[in-house]
């Protein structure tokens, strides 16, 4: 972590650099002119005297006016990052520097080669030696513990469910990204960074989504070679469809079921590994702390789901792939049981929990229908390839529709307004999830709302089964569309589907550095669960693709250059002090829990905090509205430590209790979202602070000030986190504001 | 409001794998036709927690039919009355006013019961952990297009690995047998020139794992295939049967 005056040194530093530019600029000048001059004087007597003697006038001046727009650039460079240095300083925040995040030198295209030639290796002896605990087996955690214990590591794998191929990866539908090309249609690693790097609103890190995207294809053919039975053309070879954000076809896919299938493919690579007994597979088991002996992660606290016991493991590093947190807004398109202990629970153990205000709203998800609702059900981005999205022109009409006394189908063409193509002419249906989200919310704000509520929209397919003809649509989308039939009960081939925006993913999460080490040693994160990746917004197909990346191609090597360092270090005994304590806490916050025997249930306390979340940390926030969130989450926590009521007993099988345990910490999460929301006065991605727009309500940056991953520090019960700042100084990326019109 | 239902449930209640279970009936009003079936269980949850009862342990997450968790056997249906769905796509809408509804947990001696109506199908992994893979490391396959699959395959890959693991088939079997659930796995890989390598090993190795965990024979019924929410075809039961014989014969 950078010291005051280290940051000092830095910032003298680059103002010396940036003189020293500016000057060798101008000495380069004067060089450059008087050469030219000595030049001309040999030329005195010709004719041409005034030509070249304007020639070399106009030069000068042009080489002067060069240097001192880069003069100008430089100190406007030196000007803001002062005064941010400034300002951190004054309020002293810790700043995690480009070292501190060990990202490797060179040029963007050489730094992950640069890294894997030069980092430390384990022999295959001396891997055997090592344990390495992965909680987790969904695509980022079933693809490491396959890899790992490939390598030779002996590997004990958790799962919350009751086998790792049911693990929330499952049901991603649409697909998954890669660089191949194979359309020919001008994709490259570069744009598929690029891309991700814009779609993420220029809140990512640089050097880890170039990585990404370089990765991106040895996926492609892993996953092939697995037998995964992605879509393929009539030559046999493999299919594209494009997503959001992108202009190329790039995304992978196995019908409306890439994440099932991808995920059957790691798993059976996991099941393989099993079968040889270099994984140890725990089911039906739920993290419940991290055990760091002299600062480092050496095992975990779990609790045995179907006993109620817990049990202490040991392992020379821990790595964690636990998804994200949206399950804090009750309801979202997670799976039940997906929560966000664990990433608290590293948080509480001195790992940053970064950007967590930075979750993702699906602008695709069947609209909310009653109050006894316990999830929502996300349609395929995908869907929006061929489906055009559109509310009534007139209010009048969209009134009529709310009150079940007119048909959508029964609206002309012109009196439909498709207000994405309207509003965005080159990306149209196809602009990123956060862009279409708070376009439908609009919409719906604005009145023109449809379905009982108000609050939905519609996806169109009409105009693609006239073009292409209902077979081709069953084709494509045979099984969502089968998916919406027996929710709604409504035909979608016969009349537009209905839509609303919901929770869907969350880009923060435990802050990693290049290597996917959290701040504490020897603990990793990987997957949805670290914040690496995605920036202020996940383009569609990334979470897939980032999963796997993580877990097949990155962690493996990373980890290595951390495990090389532990060859001497014996298994440590679980009897140990810090095992016995941390067994101790989670056995009496189960206790304390089990004691209250309160009025209310646990969904119902979720169901409030849900709420809190939808209505002020949701798609628009405001200062204000975040500020009424922390006291209300505030009045929810006090709430569940005083009167939820579990049933049953903390021995045996209790679903209950396992629920309030998870609650408990969405009431953290619920808390660290709403205070990262606060603090970022602008609009970037999927936060959308409301006084920060532009005139036509697109999200407005603020580079000058915002331009930083916020990391939160626990600093204990009660207590509020401390802001530790990672600059994103973008190196290879010009920063604009996002634009899908044109 | 629209109209609702008033119902009866015959549950099976069960303490754990050694104890006897019995059924309780229980009465629940007010459910509203667009409800899901879990959720409707959700809510006789809810209503047992406030009279400070225990509520009913069953399996469940993902909640939109594909993780294969939910495992309900409802009227005699393992996931219900309705066609092609599984038990959390299951909505109430299915059912009349009035109605008496039995639920019941898988019923197979490979698949015992934890609690209520939750079971253990680790079974299904041990199973896949016996070839239900093809023997390939992370890092140094070929071209994802190196080698061309004629589309009809792939599909009918992909068909096959659409099964969930969800073990309706091993529920619905009178032998309870996991056959359906292997041989979409063997189908599956057998189909693709990635997982041929291994067919003939996996189609043994695999119907081995199956025997030994106490899962019952085909006998060609058809049950499985009619009850499977994802309409896994049994033709991959006659793949499967083709690759045995076809090992068998080798050895």
């Amino acid at each position: 972590m950078a010291k005051k005056e280290d940051i000092f040194d830095k910032a003298k530093e680059a103002v010396n650099k940036a003189a020293e530019v500016i000057k060798d600029t101008a000495e380069d000048l004067v060089e450059n002119v008087q050469e030219l001059v000595e030049d001309v004087k040999d030329f005195i007597e010709d004719d041409k005297t005034k030509q070249v003697v304007a020639s070399v006038k106009n030069a000068g001046e042009k080489i002067a006016q060069t240097a001192k727009e880069s003069a100008a650039n430089v100190s406007e460079t030196i000007k803001t990052t002062t005064q941010r240095v400034v300002a951190d300083v004054k309020n002293d925040t810790k700043i995690i520097t480009r070292k501190d995040a060990k990202i490797p030198e060179g040029p963007l295209a050489e730094k992950w080669s640069n890294y894997k030639a030069h980092q430390k290796l384990v022999n295959p002896a001396n891997k055997r030696r090592l344990d390495v605990i992965v909680v987790g087996t969904g695509l980022a955690g079933a693809s490491a513990a396959a890899s790992l214990a490939e390598m030779g590591f002996n590997v004990l794998n958790f799962c919350i469910q009751d086998s790792p191929r049911r693990a929330h990866s499952i049901a991603a539908q649409g697909g998954i990204n890669a660089a191949k090309n194979y359309p020919n249609d001008g994709d490259s690693v570069y744009r598929l960074f690029y891309d991700t790097i814009k779609g993420g609103d220029y809140r990512a890190r640089e050097a880890n989504v170039y990585r990404l995207a370089e990765v991106s294809n040895n996926i492609i053919d892993q996953c092939v070679a697995q037998g995964v039975p992605f879509a393929r053309d009539y030559g046999g070879l493999l299919d594209n469809r494009s997503f959001g954000g992108a202009q190329v076809s790039r995304t992978f896919y196995a019908k409306g079921q890439t994440g099932q299938q991808l995920l059957l493919g790691a798993y059976s690579a996991l099941s393989r590994q099993v079968g040889k007994g270099t994984v140890k597979l725990y089911v039906r088991y739920e993290m419940l702390d991290v055990v760091v002996i002299d600062g480092r992660a050496r095992g975990i606290i779990a609790r045995n789901l179907v006993t109620g016991k817990t049990e202490r493991f040991f392992a020379h590093a821990v790595v964690v792939g636990t998804g994200g947190y949206g399950n804090a807004f009750f309801l979202s398109t997670n799976a039940m049981t997906s929560n966000g202990s664990a990433a608290i629970q590293m948080y509480k153990k001195g790992a940053y929990f970064a950007n967590p205000a930075y979750a993702q709203i699906h602008p695709t998800c069947i609209p909310v229908h009653g109050d006894y609702q316990s999830k929502l059900t996300l349609m395929s981005e995908s869907l929006r390839n061929d489906g055009r999205i559109w509310v009534p022109k007139k209010k009048e009409d969209a009134e009529a529709i709310r009150a079940g006394k007119l048909k959508p189908t029964d609206l002309k063409e012109e009196d439909r307004d498709y207000y994405l193509e309207r509003r965005y002419p080159a990306f149209g249906n196809l602009v990123p999830r956060d862009v279409a989200s708070r376009a439908a919310k609009e919409r719906c704000d604005a009145g023109f709302g449809v379905g009982n509520t108000g609050l939905a929209v519609y996806l169109d397919f009409s105009e693609a089964i006239n073009r292409l003809g209902e077979n081709v649509v069953r084709a494509r989308y045979g099984n969502l569309f089968q998916m919406y039939e027996k929710i709604v009960d409504d035909n979608p081939y016969k009349t537009p589907m209905m839509i609303y925006p919901a929770i869907h993913y969350t880009m923060g999460g435990i802050w990693v550095d290049y290597e996917l080490q959290t701040s504490v040693k020897g603990l990793f994160c990987i997957g949805e669960a670290n914040f690496s990746d995605h920036g202020a917004n996940r383009l569609g197909a990334s979470a897939l693709m980032q999963g796997l990346a993580d877990g097949y191609f990155v962690l493996p090597y990373t980890i290595q250059n951390y495990l090389a360092d532990q060859i001497q270090v014996p298994r440590i005994s679980t009897d140990r002090e810090e095992f016995e304590q941390a067994e101790k806490a989670i056995n009496e916050r189960i206790a304390k829990i089990m004691s209250i025997q309160g009025k209310y249930s646990v969904d119902h306390i979720h169901r409030e905090l849900g709420l809190v979340m939808w209505d002020y940390v949701g798609m628009g926030r405001t200062a204000e509205g975040l500020k009424i969130a922390l006291e209300k989450i505030q009045a929810i926590r006090n709430e569940f430590w005083t009167n939820v009521y579990v049933p049953g007993k903390s021995e045996g099988l209790n679903v209950e209790l396992e629920k309030a345990l998870r609650l408990a910490d969405f009431i953290e999460i619920g808390e660290l979202m709403a205070r990262d929301a606060l603090l970022r006065e602008e609009s970037c991605g999927g936060h959308f602070r409301e006084e920060y727009q532009t005139p036509e309500g697109e999200a407005l940056r603020n580079d000058e000030k915002f331009s930083f991953v916020s990391c939160w520090k626990y600093t204990g019960e009660g207590s509020e986190p401390e802001l530790v700042k990672e600059p994103l100084d973008y190196e290879f990326i010009v920063r604009q504001q996002r634009n899908y019109k044109a | 409001m629209e109209k609702v239902l008033n119902l009866t449930l015959k549950v099976w209640r069960q303490n754990g794998p050694k104890v006897k279970g019995a059924f309780e009936t229980y009465k629940l009003d007010g459910i509203s036709p667009d409800c899901s079936f879990l959720e409707m269980m959700d809510i006789l949850n809810e209503k047992l927690i406030s009279e400070h009862k225990e509520p009913v342990a069953f399996d469940h997450d993902c909640r939109e039919g594909i993780c294969g968790m939910c495992s309900m056997y409802i009227n005699g249906h393992p996931h219900g009355p309705d066609g092609e769905i599984t038990t959390c796509q299951l909505h109430m809408r299915n059912f009349k006013d009035g109605a008496t509804i039995t639920i019941e947990p898988w019923r197979s001696a490979a698949f015992p019961v934890i609690k209520d109506l939750m079971v253990d199908r680790g079974a299904f992994d041990k199973i896949i952990q016996a070839g239900g893979y093809v023997s390939v490391n992370t890092g140094g396959v070929p071209d994802g297009n190196a080698i061309p699959i004629p589309k009809p395959a792939a599909d009918e890959a992909m068909d096959a690995a659409s099964c969930i693991g969800c073990g309706a088939c091993v529920a619905a079997c009178k032998n309870g047998s996991a056959m359906l659930f292997l041989s979409a796995k063997v189908s599956q890989l057998a189909l693709l020139p990635q997982g041929r390598v291994e067919a003939a090993h996996r189609a043994k190795a695999m119907l081995a794992k199956m025997d030994e965990l106490g899962f019952g024979n085909c006998t060609n019924t058809g049950a499985c295939e009619a009850e499977c929410p994802k309409n896994v075809s049994i033709s991959h039961i006659a793949r499967l049967n083709r690759e045995f014989i076809s090992a068998k014969f080798k050895d």
